[in-house]
This record gives C-alpha cells, sequence and structure tokens, in this order.
C-alpha cells in the first residue's frame, strides 16, 4: 500500500477509535502516522499470516499512549480484522488507550509507562546479534518520554555495545503533557546529546514521506553504531485545528470537530 | 550460599544455551566460573537495573533465560515498574537474583538491605518468589527455577543452615521443607535466618519443648497443606523473616491459614516491625536487635507452652 495512504487510513481511523471510546492522545497518534506511514508501508519486513516469523523485524512503540495508531496499521497490515479496531477502549475489548499484546497479534510489547520500549529493544538487538540474524529493532520514543532516566541508560549501553541492528525513532513534537517540551524539561541541545552519546542521528521531516523513506532505507545509518532519527513532527497533523497544541493531547473530537476533523483528513 | 548457587548455574547453562547473565556490574570474580565458560552468553549492564530489566525482558521474548543478578533491592525495588510490565506482565521466564537478601549486607545500612523486597515482589502476578534456608535447597531448586517457564525471584542470602538434607531426603520444588520434626511449636522460616531456628530448636530441645521447623524456599506459591498442618498439630506458629512484618512470610502464612479457615492457637510473627534497620551492625547482631534470632524464637515458644 502506498504510505501516504497508509498514513491517511491510520488518522481516519484513530480519529474513529478514540470518538467512539472517548479516549485521548489523537495529537500524539497523529504525529507519528506518517512515521508509521512508511514504516509498515515500505520498511519493516513482517508476515501478517505468521506475526512471530523469526526473522521478521521488531518494531516497539514505547510511547504507548499512542497505541491506537498501531493497532490501526496492524489492521490495514492484515494481523487482525479491521472490525477489531472498533472494540477500542470499550468493555471486554483487547485494544486498550496504551499499547497491548494479548490476543493481538504483531504487537510485540505492552507499553504504556514510559522508558520502557528502549531497553526492552536493546534486549531484542543483542539477540539478533546472537544469532547472527540481519533483521531491524526499531522503537519510537516521544520526546517528553526523553525526560525518563531509563532512556538514557539505555541510550549508554547500545553504542557502547555497538549495536547497529537498533533505530531509536523520536517523535520530537515539542509539545508533552502539560506543555511544551522546552517549558517543561527542555532536551536541546538534542542532537548533539545523542550524538555524544556515541549514535549516528539523522534528522528528519517526520511528515515528509519522501524523506523518512530515504533514512529508513538506508540503516543503519553508519554501520558500527546505532542509529537514532531524530523526526521533527508537529502534534496533531493532519487537522488543522489540533496540530502543535498542548489542548488535543487529552481532549476528544466528537460532534462538530469530528465531522470536521474526518472531512479534513479525506480531502 | 551464592557460591552453590553459581556453580549449579554454570552445570545447568552447559545443556541449556538459552540462559544469558545479566549483571548490574556486581559480582567480582564470583562470577568468573560462568564468564569463562559462556563469555558470549553474558553481559554486565553497568549500573542501570532498570536497562538491566529491561534488556532482559527482550532476551526473554526472544527465547532466551535471562538472570538479572544483583544486590540488594537493586534487581527487584529499584526497576519495580521494568519488573512489573516488562517481566511479570508479559510472564517472561526472567529469572531476578539479589544476594544479600534481608539484612546479608548488615553495616553497609539499609541502602544495602532488602527487606521489603518480598512484600513488593510476591505482589505481583505470575511471580514466583524463591528464598532458600541452606545450600542443599540452593542447589536443589537451582535447576527447576531455571526450567519454570516464567518469572522467578530468587532471593539469596549471605548466611547459610549449611546442609540441613535428613538422611533419604528428597527434595521437592515449593514444599515447605520440614527440617526438623517437634509437636510442641512451630518455628517457620524463609531464607538464612533458618539458621536461627535451627540454633532455637537446640535450646528448646535442652527445655525439653520440641520446636517443628519448616524451611519455606519457595514464599510463592505458598505450599497451603504443611501451614494447615502444623497449625493443627502444634501449639503455635512463629515465623521469622528478615523482612518487614507487612506482607512478608507471616502475612503470607496468615493469609493461607485465614482462607482455609484454620486458626492456629497461637502466633507470632517476627520480623521489622514497620522500620527500617537503621542502626549499624553485622548480619548476626541486627538479627539480634531487631528480635529475628535464636534468642527471640526461643521467647516466643517458651510464651506458647
Amino acid at each position: 500500500m502506498d504510505t501516504r495512504e497508509l498514513a491517511k487510513r491510520i488518522r481516519l481511523h484513530v480519529l474513529r477509535m478514540t470518538n467512539r471510546g472517548g479516549s485521548a492522545h489523537i495529537g500524539s497518534n497523529f504525529s507519528i502516522a506518517d512515521i508509521l506511514g512508511v514504516l509498515f508501508g515500505a520498511i519493516l519486513q513482517l508476515d501478517p499470516k505468521n506475526p512471530k516469523w523469526e526473522d521478521r523485524d521488531r518494531f516497539i512503540l514505547s510511547k504507548g499512549h499512542a497505541g491506537a495508531s498501531i493497532y490501526a496499521a496492524l489492521a490495514e497490515k492484515g494481523f487482525f480484522p479491521i472490525e477489531k479496531l472498533d472494540t477500542h477502549y470499550q468493555n471486554g475489548s483487547d485494544l486498550c488507550g496504551h499499547v497491548a499484546h494479548k490476543n493481538n497479534p504483531g504487537v510485540e510489547l505492552s507499553t504504556g509507562a514510559l522508558g520502557h520500549g528502549f531497553p526492552v529493544a536493546i534486549g531484542m538487538a543483542i539477540a539478533g546479534k546472537h544469532q547472527k540474524k540481519t533483521h531491524k529493532v526499531v522503537t519510537i520514543l516521544g520526546d517528553g518520554e526523553c525526560d525518563e532516566g531509563s532512556n538514557w541508560e539505555a541510550a549508554m549501553y547500545a553504542p557502547h555495545h555497538k549495536l547497529d541492528n537498533l533505530t531509536v525513532i523520536i517523535d520530537y513534537n515539542k509539545i508533552q503533557s502539560l506543555d511544551t517540551v522546552e517549558n517543561t524539561l527542555g532536551l536541546e541541545p538534542f542532537t548533539d546529546k545523542w550524538r555524544s552519546f556515541g549514535w549516528e542521528v539523522v534528522e528528519v521531516d517526520g511528515h515528509d514521506h519522501d524523506a523518512l523513506l530515504q533514512v529508513f532505507s538506508h540503516l543503519p545509518a553508519q554501520t558500527g553504531k546505532p542509529t537514532c532519527v531524530i523526526a521533527h513532527t508537529i502534534k496533531g497533523k493532519g487537522v488543522s485545528f489540533m496540530e502543535d497544541t498542548v489542548l488535543w493531547h487529552y481532549r476528544t473530537a466528537r460532534d462538530e470537530e469530528y465531522d470536521a476533523a474526518k472531512q479534513e483528513l479525506n480531502q | 550460599m551464592r557460591d552453590v548457587f553459581l556453580h549449579h548455574l554454570v552445570e545447568v547453562a552447559q545443556t541449556d544455551e538459552r540462559i544469558m547473565l545479566l549483571t548490574g556490574d556486581l559480582g567480582f570474580k564470583v562470577l568468573d566460573e560462568f564468564i569463562a565458560q559462556f563469555p558470549d552468553r553474558f553481559f554486565n549492564i553497568g549500573i542501570a537495573e532498570q536497562n538491566m530489566t529491561g534488556i532482559a525482558a527482550g532476551l526473554a521474548l526472544e527465547g532466551y533465560v535471562p538472570l538479572t543478578y544483583s544486590l540488594g533491592s537493586f534487581p527487584t525495588v529499584r526497576a519495580m515498574e521494568q519488573v512489573r510490565i516488562d517481566v511479570a506482565y508479559h510472564q517472561l521466564p526472567v529469572k531476578i537474583v539479589t544476594v544479600g537478601g534481608g539484612m546479608s549486607y548488615g553495616a553497609l545500612g539499609m541502602s544495602h538491605h532488602a527487606t521489603e523486597d518480598i512484600a513488593m515482589v510476591r505482589a505481583l502476578p505470575h511471580m514466583m518468589v524463591l528464598a532458600p534456608g541452606d545450600d542443599w535447597e540452593v542447589g536443589q531448586l537451582t535447576p527447576h527455577m531455571l526450567a519454570h517457564d516464567g518469572p522467578v525471584y530468587l532471593r539469596l542470602d549471605k548466611t547459610t543452615a549449611g546442609n540441613t538434607q535428613r538422611d533419604g531426603e528428597e527434595f521437592t520444588f515449593g514444599k515447605i521443607r520440614t527440617v526438623r520434626e517437634g509437636d510442641d511449636v512451630t518455628i517457620m522460616t524463609t531464607g538464612g535466618v533458618l539458621v536461627e531456628a535451627l540454633a532455637a530448636a537446640d535450646q528448646l530441645a535442652q527445655e525439653g519443648i520440641s520446636a517443628r521447623i519448616l524451611s519455606v524456599h519457595c514464599v510463592k506459591p505458598l505450599d497451603a497443606a504443611t501451614i494447615i498442618q502444623a497449625a493443627q498439630e502444634t501449639k503455635g506458629i512463629i515465623t521469622a523473616e528478615e523482612h518487614v512484618l507487612d506482607g512478608g512470610l507471616g502475612s503470607a502464612v496468615a493469609e493461607v491459614l485465614m482462607d482455609a479457615g484454620v486458626m492456629p492457637k497461637q502466633f507470632i510473627r517476627l520480623g521489622l516491625n514497620n522500620e527500617f534497620a537503621t542502626k549499624v551492625g553485622s548480619q548476626a547482631w541486627l538479627r539480634n536487635i531487631y528480635k529475628i534470632d535464636a534468642v527471640a524464637m526461643v521467647a516466643a515458644a517458651k510464651n506458647m507452652q
């Protein structure tokens, strides 16, 4: 599937799922929709008929609050029926707000508490090296998530052990839960931080499919080093009134807002 | 106890290639045998227990059996959320190993004690909690815990009751061991404090009191039958542990008995009573000060007669 079409479908699913469930984090889902479109549409080697295929690429969403978009991507890839997405956030569903692995083929790890996915991805990368496999291990972190200390334990570890089969993508949308990243706990000079830890750092427009495809098609960016892709994104990307606002970290689109958002995404 | 465990670990690792040993930069010299034999299955993660536990979960998801080795409360309490979500929720066969259970590292101070760990870890669904009392138990349980298809917490003590295997005794993983028969009173311990219970039993015997000594190497899941039997057959149960009274062995025993509708004739829990062991001293000295030693057990047992 075309990566842009996949990203569009992910956004539409997320809009519908969060509306039906009355759930939050639509802005966080929209900011990674293009990254997911490119990863799931063109990069990650996966087999929906054999979700545990041993040579598959491993993908972990560390910023688990964007779970709706992963469920949407996996459903579009055929890991489970698209109708299942309508159960999101409903009583008795497998699809809780933060991404969960139980009964959801294709989800490698349940996350939600922040700062967990990255160390687990390192464990998978070590396993890949130990077994002399060539698959990739990819994890997406939120920028606010980078406040968590466990990430910096992990950031030290991966370059020291030359885990070049590991790619960390940062969804750098510059907004966290209550305020901007800059006002909360500034990350800058962010690129320098990762570089000084020993990572090969690539900055990219996280909504430019051609640019994302170019970066993700050349992993690792440098042999012998893990890659950190700092993706500059816009929270709520795709719906003008949601873009770049703290409000849409938590707000649910209802009624006229829902209709307007749907119309805009369908244009 | 630690060296016995590592020796048996190496033995099992020779045939089970899934086993990987991760340490949070602890185990100077004592891990050398494993490192020498399996250099590509040993990882010093650095002083970073959250990362270590997450990495272990990642390895376990890929089919390995990783151990996270550290001291005191570091591999549990320090990384509790990783233990909770990454390990326990995913039901992964990560084996968390601490040396220095309880107040093993007495004079190093409370930061290096593990005196709330059992309560915290046993609250987690799917976790198995092990605290052997002597070297024989350590050797016997090691292959079982490594083969167990789920998360395990192994709490090793610096002290050990040596080898308390009785003539012809066979070890049953998870079953409480009756280390000494007795009908007047039951003393139950978990971990190395078993040695104090045996000393107490000797003293009590001299005064004509026969103490049944039970070693609880597996706090979770807990062997209810042996506990119920002790409640019914002896004049009272004393539990002793290097741990706070809240949520430890004594609590677990009380839960089992209440659930079964069995009331022990008397019940005394020895442990830290809503306090940290903040006084400075050796493990033996602290056991005495905080009344978790043979002296306290003897006094409690006499009160029950």
